[in-house]
């Protein structure tokens, strides 16, 4: 291999504070993301856990769909047709006025994408291990609403603490399909500085670095807040 | 005070209880017992309405328990009910396991609940364990403390489903004793047990089940002494000798 590693262009202005920027804009995106998802993801899978009703059949729906669909579909859906499909007004705000509008179309596609799957977790962990205290719960005079707030849900969410950890990772992950938009993050910048240094490899080897890091604290915080919460033994007990 | 006539339930085309009737009647001890598979749970769970049944009906304390205009919570209230597997709420404390429908149900404040789950759990003979999860407590524990949240309620009549099966030889006497203890204090009792020695010492009628039918219902000392039924001596036999 003829390439020739030059590790000092990392150093140099302005390629230090483009990597810096493009890191920032990563976690940005994840974090939002990954709070639109979680919201998101909570409330579609406690509704799609209930016995019955039309708003347990529009979850359902939401979930379908958007955990379909290839991200990147939605991402191009949301950034390049919607403003085209919505009344002329809107779609005008959306192009004109909508402050970074870039970064908000990634975070709302990427939040609702892994919302879907957040939901389908929520449902799953609520099924696996809240269920079936729902009789006890009932036996002591509790409605079933109440028994379903109080027992069934904070136990399904406790349970999945653990298997979020990997939804939380892929947030993460998709953060950079927003470069395909515009949003310089820390793949898109890392490309830039190739294009300008052709020094690629050195601005890769910071990005893997950069995405590993917050790959290691998302598993550590994630971990700290399922042994706070005893998920893993509410795991065992419900299998 | 617990009425049961012509009782049936199918779980699709399969009958499980055919036509059962009986009653328990104020402060009475009813042992229900019967091979696994008889519809022992089944009719236990109708009682306090966590199974549906199709036909037949049951009241508790005057009250029906199929009627759709019955407020089946309410019931349920003041019916307590213990299960084979505990059925703990495994996020919460011994104490806030006892507290939770005093709050939500009876709506008394967190203070006042938990002072009464104290009472409670220091009765049972937990008083030192109101912090302890489920998990950091043995089974006899845990099934002294589902009573506990049974008895929170004031129940004007218990159920009890097989209390002492999923339980080490050694802890199914400190629940035993409990139960014992709640029977003397004149408790209404339904209880689905094979420990026939509580029946000899508590019971006042035996019911004995096969295939979905109550078989017999007779007085304790009948029971043990001269069974009506060749299946209820044969059962008899298998769980005397074990
Ligand atoms: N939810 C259910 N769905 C279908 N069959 C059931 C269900 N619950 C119990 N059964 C069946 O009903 C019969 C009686 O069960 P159960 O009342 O639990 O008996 P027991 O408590 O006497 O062992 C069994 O054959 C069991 O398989
Ligand atoms: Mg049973």
């Amino acid at each position: 291999m003829n390439y020739r590693w030059n590790w000092s262009i990392l150093l140099q202005e302005p390629y230090t504070e483009w990597l810096w920027s493009g890191l920032q804009w990563t976690v940005a995106i994840s974090l939002v993301s990954w709070a639109i998802a979680l919201s998101v993801g909570l409330v579609v899978g406690v509704v799609r856990s209930l016995p019955s009703g039309i708003l347990r059949v529009i979850a359902g729906v939401y979930i379908d769909v958007f955990r379909n669909i290839p991200p990147l579909v939605q991402l191009f859906l949301w950034y390049f047709v919607l403003p085209e499909i919505v009344p002329e007004t809107i779609g005008l705000w959306i192009k004109r006025d909508l402050p970074y509008p870039e970064f908000v179309t990634a975070v709302v596609a990427i939040g609702l994408f892994a919302g879907s799957r957040v939901a389908e977790q929520v449902r799953a962990g609520i099924e696996a291990v809240g269920n079936h205290l729902m009789p006890a719960a009932l036996a002591t005079g509790l409605r079933p609403l109440q028994a379903f707030r109080l027992v069934v849900v904070p136990l399904g969410l406790r349970a999945i603490v653990g298997p979020l950890t990997s939804e939380f990772l892929v947030t993460v992950k998709l953060s950079s399909l927003s470069l395909t938009i515009g949003v310089l993050e820390l793949t898109a910048q890392s490309r830039h500085i190739e294009n300008y240094t052709f020094q690629g490899l050195e601005a890769f080897t910071v990005a893997t670095i950069g995405y590993l890091v917050i790959g290691l604290c998302v598993t550590g915080l994630m971990r700290l807040i399922d042994d706070r919460v005893g998920g893993a033994a509410l795991r065992r007990a419900g299998s | 005070m617990i009425v049961l006539e012509d009782v049936h339930k199918s779980y699709g085309k399969l009958k499980i209880l055919r036509g059962c009737s009986a009653s328990v009647k104020l402060g009475e001890v009813v042992v229900v017992c019967g091979p696994s598979g008889s519809g022992k749970s089944t009719l236990i769970k109708c009682v306090n309405g966590l199974v549906p049944f199709e036909q037949g009906s049951i009241t508790v304390d005057g009250v029906s328990v199929s009627d759709k205009k019955t407020d089946l919570p309410m019931l349920r209230a003041r019916i307590g009910m213990v299960f084979q597997n505990f059925e703990l709420y495994p996020h919460m404390t011994a104490l806030e396991n006892v507290s939770l429908a005093q709050i939500h149900v009876l709506k008394r404040s967190r203070a006042e609940a938990d002072a009464g789950s104290e009472k409670l759990l220091a009765r049972v003979g937990l008083g030192g364990k109101l912090a302890s999860r489920p998990s950091q407590l043995s089974g006899g524990q845990q099934q002294r403390v589902s009573i506990a949240r049974a008895l929170a309620m004031d129940p004007k009549a218990m159920l009890f489903d097989e209390p002492t099966s999923a339980l080490d030889p050694e802890m199914i006497n400190e629940v035993l004793e409990v139960m014992q203890a709640l029977a003397l204090e004149g408790m209404t009792m339904m209880v689905v047990t094979h420990e026939m020695g509580f029946a000899q010492r508590v019971a006042d009628r035996v019911l004995f089940m096969d295939g979905g039918e109550i078989l017999e219902d007779t007085p304790k000392a009948q029971f043990f002494t001269d069974p009506a039924t060749e299946r209820a001596k044969q059962f008899l036999t298998k769980v005397l000798t074990h």
